[in-house]
């Protein structure tokens, strides 16, 4: 044993992930759901989705939550780590694969690149500004095209002659993909190109200046896509690993580094069936005017936040 | 006759300084600083901005806008080294669209040398000796170099204050005396006097802290609304920040050849305003064993996007991570807290390793 049982969870934008994990981090649970703006509704469902998988009979002894929405949630949760998305999937990948160089990650509205050596994250880089070729784009053009998200692999699996698809930026890529329809292209053709494009944008804005080193881990909601994962395989002339549970290595990754805190919590998986709620105010106490929001369960106050001063914080 | 109300932007605490500089030039005048900088401040600024210019230039424009909302009627813009040189005169007609009635005293570009910026006071009011004015900005000079001094101090330190209350209150302290002083030897005592405070603070720091530099733009790395606070998101983690930039530094502390002499062949010519600094800077941390460096600058800042590529060279190259961040004025907040944590947690870990 190395560590406590632990339950993670990475909250974001799109979609909401959530594992238990043994203390050799052996996954004993796992859920996967879309967010639909309701990170506290789908933290219940994820959390009530694992206690019947596990029946009973776990104890859950800590709890680790990443995502954009992790202090959120991390209060809801009562979690002893509450960690940025760029460490939570650098931990992750390094539980599966101890021997990783460079971690490839698109998630629905950001997308980041890690580069390891000897195990320790040496550099990073996030998108910033922009979300262009992530998970969103691709399912908002699968949608436009009458497909399902799913469907985007097989297609350009089967494309010959991949469109060529502006990759700079989201707009020209669909005005691209437009155009491209309209003179002819297939949708096959259409969607490799698309998933080259999504490949192009991340090396030269996201990957920039980085040296992609194998092992190469790509992981991410987008990860599932097998059309994204051969344009990189093209791109870089490498193989790519994506792991069975390459879309919930946040959320392993949370877990772990609650597992290994120096202080692990009691989860009561109750906390699914309990009232919660915010409340947001605009503070009068100076021309900031921030933005507060409250965290309560029940009518017990667990935490606020968005207060620059302490004016806010009563 | 209208009594005059001076005003200058904010930047850092460098108001405390103004305040007591412009007190004495104009006895006769009022001096108020603009309101501190808000979300207001911003979205003023933002609003009646060029949307790519830089953002001190919005955050300069909110200032004037507040003060003159306040009453000022005479203000006061400077500027040397990039288009920020140029920025007072597009201030000054922006205000005049707006319907302001004011005065605008720019000492800018040429208008910075002793001369001409002599010649600008006497034109707005300011009837004192040649021997008074010099006394009053050796007054300044004395009082910047005292601010700057402590607060480099206390970039370094207070994250392992035992208690971040007390040396908050020696500074508040400090900075009341810098708006109080009436002669140079009067300062020199508050500077002993806040030197000796800080001294005998308790601190629990470890042998080998985590220390970052921070290099980059002028004005983000001095005021820190304008960077989220990231010294003090910093300090909170348990780092020593190092930071060379302050008023002090900008008047005596820099030179582009030395600049480029001590930057290791990075860049080998100077590209604007502190673009050298930053890149020679950077070698110095990589050097003494820093663990990162950040570089922060505002969105459209030239001189600091030119270092952005000998900066990278120099990352790889020494082995020091660099971030780098941008700020303008939208409030993604939380996107610059994300990176900075996972910033920490790398040099953390490689610390480690």
């Amino acid at each position: 044993m190395t560590g406590r049982t632990s339950l993670g969870v990475d909250v974001g934008s799109v979609s909401t992930k959530g594992v238990v994990i043994d203390g050799d981090g052996n996954l004993l649970a796992e859920a996967y759901i879309a967010t639909q703006a309701d990170p506290i509704g789908a933290a219940k469902q994820i959390v009530a989705s694992l206690e019947k998988q596990l029946g009973g009979g776990v104890k859950v002894e800590s709890v680790g939550v990443t995502g954009s929405a992790r202090r959120l949630i991390g209060a809801m949760l009562g979690a002893n780590a509450v960690k940025n998305e760029i460490t939570a999937h650098a931990v992750g990948a390094l539980a599966r694969h101890p021997g990783v160089r460079t971690i490839l990650e698109i998630g629905g509205q950001d997308s980041k690149i890690i580069l390891i050596k000897g195990g320790v994250v040496v550099d990073y880089a996030m998108n910033t500004l922009c979300a262009a070729g992530t998970g969103a784009f691709l399912s908002s053009q699968a949608a436009r095209m009458g497909m399902r998200v799913e469907e985007i692999a097989q297609a350009a699996l089967r494309a010959r002659h991949p469109a060529k698809i502006a990759a700079r930026c989201t707009v020209f890529a669909e005005s691209d993909l437009v155009h491209k329809a309209q003179a002819g292209h297939s949708k096959d053709d259409l969607m490799a190109g698309l998933c080259q494009a999504v490949v192009a944008n991340y090396l030269s804005n996201v990957g920039k200046g980085k040296q992609i080193r194998p092992p190469i881990v790509f992981q991410g909601g987008v990860s599932k896509n097998g059309g994204v994962v051969r344009a990189f395989e093209e791109a870089l002339s490498a193989e790519i690993h994506v792991d069975s549970d390459s879309h919930l290595m946040g959320a392993v990754g949370a877990a772990v580094l609650a597992s290994k805190a120096q202080t692990g919590v009691s989860f009561d998986f109750q906390v699914s069936r309990r009232p919660c709620r915010t409340t947001a105010r605009e503070c009068a106490g100076c021309a900031n005017r921030c933005e507060i929001v409250t965290f309560f369960a029940g009518q017990l106050k667990i935490d606020s936040w968005g207060a620059k001063c302490e004016k806010g914080s009563a | 006759m209208l009594k005059t109300v001076i005003s200058y932007p904010h930047m850092g605490n460098y108001a405390a300084v103004f305040e007591r500089l412009f007190a004495q030039l104009f006895p006769r005048a009022e001096v108020r600083s603009p309101p501190p900088i808000t979300q207001r401040t911003l979205e003023l600024g933002g609003r009646h901005s060029p949307d790519f210019v830089c953002a001190p230039f919005k955050y300069n424009v909110g200032n004037y806008i507040e003060a003159l909302e306040a009453g000022a009627n005479l203000l006061f813009q400077t500027g040397t080294g990039c288009r920020y040189g140029h920025y007072g005169e597009l201030q000054e007609q922006i205000l005049r669209d707006l319907g302001y009635d004011f005065r605008f005293a720019c000492l800018s570009r040429e208008n910075s040398r002793p001369s001409a910026a002599l010649r600008t006071l006497h034109a707005a009011g300011c009837q004192l000796p040649a021997h008074k004015i010099a006394a009053a900005l050796y007054l300044a000079l004395l009082s910047i170099r005292g601010l700057d001094e402590m607060e480099f101090w206390m970039r370094e330190n207070i994250g392992f204050a035992q208690s971040s209350d007390r040396i908050m209150a020696i500074h508040r302290a400090f900075l009341h005396k810098v708006r109080q002083a009436d002669s140079a030897a009067q300062m020199m005592r508050a500077i002993e006097s806040g030197r000796c405070a800080m001294q005998a603070i308790k601190l629990d720091k470890p042998e080998h802290p985590l220390r970052v530099g921070v290099v980059g733009e002028l004005y983000t790395l001095m005021e820190p609304f304008s960077n989220f606070n990231l010294e003090r998101q910093l300090a909170s983690d348990g780092i020593s920040v190092s930071r060379a930039m302050g008023i002090w530094f900008l008047l005596f502390g820099r030179s582009d050849a030395r600049s480029l002499q001590e930057g290791g062949g990075y860049l080998r010519y100077p590209v604007g305003a502190n673009g050298v600094d930053s890149v020679a800077q950077s070698l110095s941390y990589a050097r003494r064993g820093y663990d990162g460096i950040l570089h922060l600058k505002s969105f459209g800042c030239i001189p600091e996007l030119n270092a952005g590529p000998a900066l990278r060279a120099l990352s790889k190259r020494e082995g020091i991570p660099i971030l780098q961040m941008s700020f303008d004025t939208h409030s993604g907040e939380v996107g610059a807290a994300t990176r900075l944590e996972a910033f920490v947690d790398m040099i953390r870990m490689r610390k480690g390793a």
